[in-house]
């Protein structure tokens, strides 16, 4: 790699906004290249420097942010156009896709913004809560160990519980709106997640009840776009059709039945 | 008038904090739950390399619960307390049946039992572990069934909310707490029975670490200034294989090294040729040469110690501060079990650890110190829970369960669990077991909590007047207001650069008087142009300057305290290594550092406190050191 130059500079344009009602409006600032640079990083130095290109002194950019090693979720935005998380979207990459500059930031769209890149995910937690995302075991008592499984279902349900809730899939959804109800492939994943668990399933019923009701997995358009921008590899689309099987064999059992 | 139904705060939303609150809540009492971030988000999710206990694998192998707190104990140069870590390690096998319930996806063997990992600090193998993201499983698996009694009403979660201050009475009891939301900026009061502290970790006060940014350290410094000891602030650890990077520094997981990985650096100073062009005789692989028995499984301190050195004689990469981690040699398999690990390094630094040995340097990871706490030793007499079945156990050999004074600071009411508690690693931490101590603290002393706010001091919180309430929030509304006015001179982020700075330099891997000294009046100064901040923001929604700024202050009066801790000890003890006194002097310093904070000076006082150590005598750390190396005369410092 070529050693970066102290006085070679970028530009960064950043979508701002005061607050969840307020207008949005545009800002670009200039970024000294240094080695290592991820968008945290141009964060970082905007907060320390926060003068526009145009030498205007103006308020630090407000985002989110944890562990900075892409495990938390945190710092999910939309940069040069797509979602993605900031701490593992390095600047050189940025600058080639963006044709040398200027990169841009912008908060995710499918949710409230709370200010400037900033935004309001609770309708995910909400949603997990409405799959009953949860193993129904009997309390913290010692009941000694779990069901036994085998390493190939391990690795299958290993896969889904990676999701960190960051909300890529659904930003890059086109069923998913702020607006709607749909619930979106992060939640229909976590329902199929304990559906596969031994003591899990215990409550597969209930979960497959709320994936049949409205913005259940029948609102899914297949539109593949969740599964190429998860950044953690979940087989997304795999386990919406897996769930959409489970389904079939619910309603149809449903049917028969009637409970 | 119906008396007010008792409730518990919990400040920290991480593996502690959610332990604690799933098992308060389960005992019946209502919990509300704070946290600076979603609590799914928090530091812990990025523990990668698993939880210790003994299971029946590690058992028929001559392990035991007793060797497991043997190894803890010398593994934190006896520091610890003794009766509570006998009971976190003898509790540690029903905690990973109880996440194993919860369907934490744990490695499994062809039987489909849990699989178990070899790890730093010990020579059997008895680390849990799901792949190499265990902290962020283990995270979720709480996570989850705190989720479960929220929709139950039993716990009232209240995400983007800092805790800025215990609410003490005039009897001195903690009340409930002052926090703000830090979107909408609201400053509020929060009445509770007993509080909770899970707040974790320091690391942002050395300005790039392993943590997350939330970790300020800044809750444990509210409370330190609100008349809380700290216990021990000054034993730090540094993590021996992180990547260094421009924004923070990740960490490579010490199971790399349990897999098989080999730290080394070219025999010859200088040397820059691509490590792969190095032969075997050229490389110095100097963990196994000094100390065959464990090898590159010595304790973090130690192996801390030796790259660092190692370094400093010139021979890291290229004259760098940087030595190979090297796991190329190792089969498919077991790369694929690191997989998780091994992609964080390729993503931020662009090269293929399979195929190109890591490089890698120390770096600021872990908290051992903080919030001093209290215990009840176990007692026969008075032991109402063990059942019959269970062997007689002896006085001191773990705690009373339920006893309200468990984890307990020495404020009444007010406990500190996880990271924020400074009871269970002693001077250095062994490698997994933070996990297994936070669990283990909200599992385990939750019902401590539920006990006291059932039967606390005093006036019960919720009878207690508005007035005393008011009062706090006022205090901290000031503060805001102070610091939204200030035009002053300096910008935070830059103060906090050169307080991480001097930090980092004075009080991690070896520590020297004349330095610390330096670094007490770097300190000063450092204070003193935080007293002419300017902050640009001032927005009064979702100001995070104004947050920032105000956890800087708290940064610097917490570094005061680490920084007179690192004088004080004049001995070398765990990862707290003196260069001008190489040795542990156990007559003079076997004790725990008692910080108390004097508001009018606005200072540290120092003062000491024997450790009792009822089951395990002291002994020296050897690990089997031998004085290999050629290149170096060893100062038999590790031991």
């Amino acid at each position: 790699m070529i050693a970066p130059n102290p006085d070679q500079k970028f530009l960064v344009r950043v979508k701002r906004q005061d607050g969840e009602s307020q207008p949005a409006y545009w800002q670009e600032f200039e970024v000294p290249v240094r080695p290592s640079q991820n968008v945290i990083s141009v964060l970082q130095y905007i907060a320390a420097n926060p003068t526009t290109t145009d030498g205007k002194d103006v308020e630090p950019v407000v985002w989110d942010a944890g562990c900075l090693e892409e495990v938390c979720g945190a710092c999910t935005m939309v940069i040069n156009g797509r979602a993605r998380q900031s701490c593992s979207a390095l600047v050189p990459e940025l600058l080639a896709e963006a044709n040398g500059g200027p990169i841009t930031l912008e908060p995710m769209t499918k949710f409230p913004v709370v200010r400037d890149l900033f935004v309001d995910r609770q309708r995910m937690f909400d949603n997990l809560i409405k799959v009953k995302g949860w193993v129904p075991i009997d309390g913290t008592h010692s009941l000694g160990a779990g069901p036994t499984e085998s390493p190939e279902k391990q690795e299958e349900r290993y896969a889904i519980s990676r999701c960190m809730t960051c909300g890529c899939c659904l930003e890059a959804c086109p069923q998913f709106t702020k607006d709607n109800d749909f619930l979106g492939a992060q939640a229909i994943a976590q329902a199929y997640y304990f559906n596969e668990h031994e003591t899990g399933k215990k409550l597969k019923k209930e979960r497959l009840d709320v994936l049949m009701g409205p913005g259940g997995v029948s609102d899914c358009g297949n539109a593949q776009n969740c599964v190429q921008v998860c950044p953690k590899e979940i087989p997304l689309t795999e386990a919406i059709g897996k769930a959409g099987r489970q389904l079939t064999v619910h309603a149809v059992k449903k049917f028969f039945t009637g409970s | 008038m119906a008396k007010a139904e008792p409730r518990v705060i919990v400040v920290g939303g991480g593996l502690a904090g959610l332990s604690a609150a799933v098992r308060v809540a389960e005992s019946g009492t209502k919990v509300d739950l704070f946290s600076l971030v979603p609590v799914k988000r928090s530091h812990s999710v990025c523990a990668q390399g698993g939880i210790n206990a003994c299971n029946d694998v590690a058992r028929q192998q001559g392990y035991s619960e007793w060797q497991h707190m043997d190894e803890t104990l010398i593994g934190g140069d006896f520091l610890n307390h003794q009766p509570p870590v006998y009971e976190m390690t003898h509790w540690a096998p029903k905690i990973i049946d109880l996440l194993d319930r919860m369907g934490v996806p744990f490695n499994r063997t062809s039987e489909g039992m849990r699989d178990l990992r070899l790890f730093g600090g010990s020579l059997f193998k008895r680390t849990h572990f799901a792949g190499a993201s265990t902290g962020q499983q283990l995270l979720y698996g709480l996570d989850e069934q705190t989720r479960r009694y929220e929709a139950e009403g039993k716990i009232n979660k209240y995400e983007f909310w800092e805790f800025l201050w215990p609410i003490i009475d005039d009897e001195g009891v903690c009340k409930g707490i002052v926090a703000q939301d830090v979107r909408s900026m609201e400053i509020k009061a929060f009445r509770g029975d007993a509080v909770v502290m899970a707040s974790g970790g320091n690391g942002l006060m050395f300005g790039k670490s392993t943590m997350s940014v939330i970790c300020t350290g800044a809750a444990v410094a509210r409370c330190y200034q609100a008349g809380a000891y700290l216990g021990n602030p000054e034993m730090i650890q540094v993590h021996p294989t992180a990547i260094p990077g421009e924004d923070k520094c990740r960490l490579m997981s010490e199971s790399a090294r349990g897999e098989g990985g080999r730290v080394w650096v070219p025999r010859k100073k200088g040397d820059d040729r691509h490590p792969l062009d190095i032969t075997e005789e050229e490389r110095y692989y100097f963990l196994e040469e000094k100390y065959p028995g464990y090898g590159n499984l010595v304790p973090r301190d130690i192996a801390t110690r030796e790259i660092f050195w190692v370094c400093q004689e010139g021979l890291g990469i290229g004259g760098a501060n940087q030595v190979y981690l090297d796991i190329t040699h190792l089969p498919i398999a077991t790369k694929n079990k690191l997989a998780a690990i091994l992609e964080i390094y390729e993503k931020f630094t662009g090269d293929d650890p399979r195929e190109v040995p890591m490089k890698i340097f120390p770096a600021v990871h872990y908290t051992m110190g903080g919030l001093y706490t209290i215990y009840e030793p176990y007692d026969p007499e008075r032991d109402t829970y063990t059942p019959a079945s269970e062997p007689k156990r002896q006085p001191n050999e773990g705690l009373l369960y339920g006893d309200p004074k468990n984890m307990m600071t020495n404020i009444p009411g007010l406990y500190a669990f996880g990271e924020s508690n400074y009871a269970y690693h002693g001077a250095t931490r062994l490698g997994a077991n933070a996990l297994l101590s936070c669990i283990f603290d909200g599992l385990y002393n939750g019902l401590s909590v539920h006990n006291y706010a059932h039967a606390p001091q005093g006036t019960p919180a919720g009878e207690l007047p508005d007035a005393l309430f008011d009062k706090y929030v006022e205090q901290e509304k000031a503060k805001v207001q102070k610091l939204t006015e200030s035009t002053g001179a300096n910008n935070p982020y830059e103060i906090h650069q050169e307080l991480g700075l001097e930090m980092t330099a004075t009080c991690t891997v070896v520590k020297e008087e004349q330095r610390l000294l330096q670094g007490r009046e770097k300190l000063a100064e450092i204070k003193a142009k935080y007293q002419d901040l300017k902050i640009s923001d001032t927005g009064v929604y979702t100001n995070q300057n104004v947050s920032f700024a105000r956890a800087l202050g708290d940064m610097i009066v917490y570094s005061d305290a680490l920084m007179e801790g690192s004088i004080a000890r004049k001995e070398s003890r765990g990862s707290h290594y003196r260069s001008d006194y190489t040795e542990r002097v156990d007559d003079q310093f076997h004790k725990t550092t008692k910080v108390k904070y004097d508001a009018d000076a606005d200072k540290p006082i120092i003062e000491w406190e024997d450790i009792p150590s009822p089951l395990v005598p002291l002994r020296a750390r050897t690990y089997g050191k031998v004085d290999a190396s050629p290149e170096k005369k060893e100062e038999a410092a590790a031991s």
